[in-house]
């Protein structure tokens, strides 16, 4: 079943055809045009799900090689022999001795094919599964939009080019997708582009971008050029024989680790490229659901577990992604605490909860960062449906100042919410839970990088503030006082056009909340069952004495095949009695020996030291649990005691904490820095080179121009009156001579001029007998 | 004398059969001139018309001479020089028809065919 797998990204594109350009032609109706996305999203998933079952549970089961489609007709770009520019000619295994030497040249075929393996799979599995969720809740929400058909079609696109994204089998095709789900992005938050904001956003996204591409590009060049291939399984069996670089030292894996960073960065939301992402917002809810919150943003982190063994090559670059990472989720956490937008809220949630999956990638635990990924799937989209049914019940409303004892409206959408915040404070059993408490112990535990101590300290601390505005979202929409009841003004730049046409003339009146469709809630309900559950694939192994139960259902034994492992040299998790195989080109052992130990002393370690406190590890482990769940209490119960218990104490406090809530509602001022560090920057820049272009270059033009027009005056003055007078003079002068004469011989009797033909005749006869004689 | 006689006309018979090229030449170009000087002095029209006939049957003669001229000495095509006097005379006709159209289109404007007085081609 998995070598069906390339129908996977057709069949939305197919979909996303047939809307896009039958759409509005032949005037689907949004039943056909909802039928035709969903359904083919639906198919998708169920090919999905059988190829990732039949690819590791199947009677013919591939796991945990990955399986790459053969499709060797479709050599997509055939650049044939290409020269590794970089890179070492000779890298030795320690261990043996034995050198074996790379290829300075190689073949470069770059396919077009599909891969299955671990880590494909489990995204193939959120994209197509959370991403039929949200379409069926897509034709509720866009219900009445005008371009019905070109927001499904936008959305087939995205889930074509997403499923690229984490399907294709090497770097360029991963680029493809890359491309083709920020266009789409961007597509889809200009989706009201007659309005100015949303227009602007999606150029900021898009433009945001654009540097991370660039980065990203720069490292896919940096790898073709050091192992001479894009396919994933050639560089990475590759890579794994380089030395690993020392903190500190830039080699080669670490100037690609860092193009990857930035480019993941830029997709990712992480700073300083997050700006975008808040922004994103002006999109339809589905698509900031879909996009920004599930899907699209977490591309980053899949690739960089795609290329975790390059970034573990790097110490510097694992150090530099966790304090990004750590940096982002505190960063956003404190922004998200002061916004009343609810959206934006989800928003810097988002890039707050990216900032953790980075963080768990930097401290080495690359298989944690995608389990968070994948929670945060469930429990991110559904927030984000939730609060798209809330807008929809509110009509158009997002503002959480105005909403507020949501809860006897709309209980669907209230308790399936409340599924989702728990989940994203790290309640027990939510799924939330088990991926933030497994990172903050891997932060805490690493020895993959110095600081760990400091990244779980800034972890823990973004959790209670995660905690706190979760607590604060859902108290300001659901609990307490009614405060829609105060009329309230349309704001135009909330709506959609559905409302636009339901009120054309309406200024102000008392909206009640209603529940919203059954094709919203249900999917709501699909989310919150998967947020709820979803975590136990990844449960931590404290609460099953220290193994690792559930075999292939667990995603850490799941997806240990694709993660390098520095201390054997080798894929997957050490073996017990497996010596270390370690490639340290061309170092002698001492040497080897003497970087592996620098490489493993990483400084205070938090985790040794409570385990030298508390004996095992297990007890350890169930510390730091109970620390996790104590900071998760600590953030509901403070946003509880702030926005129900004594709804004034906010006020109070930001008043007197008004610098820091100041900085926080104003998002730290980022934008206005970047607003005038880099878009004033360049305009002025564009204005100076406006400025040289009108002033200096059209001059240049224009005195050329006004010189020609010169020359050519007094040429012309020159030809006028000396050339054409001599010309003139001649002329008359040799028709005054001539004409009497040659006046003379025209008669205009036939007879004259008969005679000198005939006079003709006989010179000519005369001329011939000359000649004879 | 008989032999004379009998060698004359048998001379005389020979030269009906194989006649000189050059007499006919000589009238042809006596014709001729006689179509030049008659184009040329003239001031009637029909004259001048009449005169350019002459010409080509100067030419027709002579065409019709060195046919024959040809056939005698077995050198050529006898036919060709015949054929061409037949489209001469046809083509000689056709201009005559047209001719005269002028002449009487000419008449009815200007009430003259003198050619002398039809100058209006002078400067």
């Amino acid at each position: 079943m998995y070598k069906f797998i390339w129908l996977v990204p057709l069949l939305p594109l197919a979909g996303a055809a047939i809307n896009g350009i039958f759409g509005r032609w032949f005037g689907f109706s949004e039943k056909l045009i909802g039928g035709i996305a969903v359904g083919t999203v639906a198919l998708a998933f169920l090919i999905s799900l059988t190829a990732v079952y039949s690819y590791g549970f199947g009677g013919d089961a591939q796991w945990p090689k990955s399986y790459v489609t053969t499709q060797a007709t479709f050599n997509w770009i055939p650049a044939g022999a290409v020269k590794q520019t970089l890179g070492y000619g000779e890298v030795t295994r320690v261990e043996t001795g034995a050198a074996s030497v790379s290829p300075r040249a190689s073949l470069l075929n770059i396919e077009w094919s599909y891969q299955l393996d671990p880590l494909s799979s489990v995204f193939m599995l959120i994209v197509t599964g959370v991403g039929l969720c949200i379409f069926v809740f897509a034709t509720g929400y866009m219900h009445g939009e005008t371009g019905f058909y070109r927001f499904f079609a936008y959305m087939g696109l995205f889930m074509f080019s997403m499923l690229v994204l984490v399907m294709g089998s090497n770097f360029v095709m991963m680029f493809v997708g890359w491309e083709g789900v920020g266009l789409c992005s961007y597509l889809l938050i200009g989706y009201y582009f007659n309005r100015q904001e949303a227009a602007n956003a999606s150029r900021k996204a898009f433009i945001t971008n654009r540097v991370g591409d660039f980065g990203f590009m720069l490292a896919i060049f940096g790898v073709i050029a050091t192992f001479g291939s894009a396919q994933y399984t050639g560089v990475v069996t590759q890579a794994a024989r380089y030395p690993i670089e020392a903190l500190g030292h830039w080699g080669l894996m670490s100037w690609i680790a860092l193009g990857l960073m930035i480019g993941a960065c830029g997709k990712s939301a992480q700073f300083p490229l997050h700006v975008w992402l808040p922004d994103a917002m002006a999109g339809p809810t589905p698509v900031s659901a879909l996009i920004h919150a599930a899907t699209m943003v977490t591309a980053g982190l899949y690739m960089l577990t795609r290329t975790n063994v390059i970034f573990q090559h790097s110490k510097t670059m694992m150090l530099v992604v966790a304090l990004v990472g750590a940096f982002t989720a505190i960063f956003a956490a404190t922004i998200g605490i002061t916004q009343n937008d609810i959206k934006k809220v989800l928003a810097y949630s988002t890039v707050s909860q990216l900032g953790f999956m980075f963080l768990a990638c930097g401290v080495g635990a690359f298989v944690i960062g995608i389990f968070h990924v994948m929670t945060h799937a469930f429990f991110k989209a559904l927030m984000f449906l939730g609060a798209g049914s809330v807008i929809h019940g509110m009509h158009h409303e997002q503002d959480m100042r105005k909403m507020g004892g949501l809860r006897k409206y709309m209980p669907y959408t209230y308790w399936t919410f409340l599924a989702g915040w728990l989940a994203i404070c790290g309640i027990i059993p939510f799924s939330g839970f088990w991926s933030k408490d497994e990172i903050l112990w891997n932060a805490a535990s690493t020895t993959h990088i110095p600081f760990g101590w400091l990244v779980w300290l800034v972890g823990t601390i973004a959790a209670t503030c995660t905690a706190f505005y979760m607590t604060r979202l859902v108290a300001m929409t659901f609990w307490g006082e009614e405060r829609f009841r105060k009329a309230h003004q349309h704001s135009l730049e909330h709506e959609g056009d559905a409302i636009r046409k339901d009120h054309p003339t309406d200024k102000g009146h008392v909206h009640i909340p209603h529940e919203s469709p059954k094709s919203m809630w249900v999917p709501l309900v699909a989310l919150a069952i998967l947020a709820t559950v979803g975590g136990f694939v990844g449960i931590s192994t404290a609460f099953t004495g220290g193994k690792e139960v559930g075999g292939r259902m667990n995603i850490v034994t799941w997806l240990n095949p694709v993660i390098w492992n520095p201390s054997t040299g080798d894929f997957g998790k050490a073996e017990e009695g497996k010596t270390g195989v370690i490639a340290f080109g061309e170092m002698s052992r001492a040497e080897a020996a003497r970087v592996e130990e620098n490489a493993s002393h990483t400084g205070f370690n938090l985790a040794h030291a409570v385990e030298s406190k508390v004996g095992s590890e297990t007890a350890t482990e169930w510390v730091f649990i109970i620390i996790s769940l104590m900071v998760a209490g600590v953030g509901i119960g403070l946003g509880l005691l702030f926005y129900i218990k004594s709804p004034n104490l906010a006020d109070v406090w930001a008043a007197r904490l008004r610098p820091l809530y100041q900085a926080s509602y104003n998002k730290y001022w980022i934008d206005e820095f970047f607003g005038w560090a880099i878009t004033r920057r360049t305009m002025d820049l564009a204005r100076g080179v406006f400025a040289f272009d009108s002033k200096v270059v059209d001059g240049a033009v224009n005195g050329s121009a006004w010189l020609t027009r010169l020359t050519s005056k007094v040429t012309g003055a020159t030809d006028k009156y000396f050339v054409d007078g001599l010309v003139n003079a001649i002329a008359d002068f040799v028709v005054r001579l001539m004409s009497p004469i040659v006046r003379a011989a025209q008669t205009g009797l036939t007879a004259n001029y008969a005679l000198v033909m005939v006079i003709g005749l006989l010179v000519a006869v005369a001329i011939y007998f000359i000649k004879i004689f | 004398m008989i032999f004379q006689e009998a060698s004359r006309a048998s001379t005389a018979l020979e030269s009906i059969k194989h006649p000189d090229l050059s007499k006919f030449l000589v009238i042809a170009a006596i014709l001729f001139i006689i179509g030049v000087a008659g184009v040329l002095t003239r001031r009637n029209l029909l004259v001048i018309f009449m005169s350019i006939e002459l010409i080509l049957n100067a030419a027709n003669l002579n065409f019709i001479a060195f046919s024959r001229y040809l056939q005698d000495t077995g050198r050529g095509d006898p036919m060709s020089g015949q054929i061409f006097t037949v489209f001469i005379i046809v083509v000689a006709a056709a201009e005559a028809a047209i001719g005269l159209g002028i002449v009487i289109a000419l008449y009815r404007n200007r009430e003259t065919i003198w050619v002398d007085q039809i100058d209006l081609m002078k400067w």
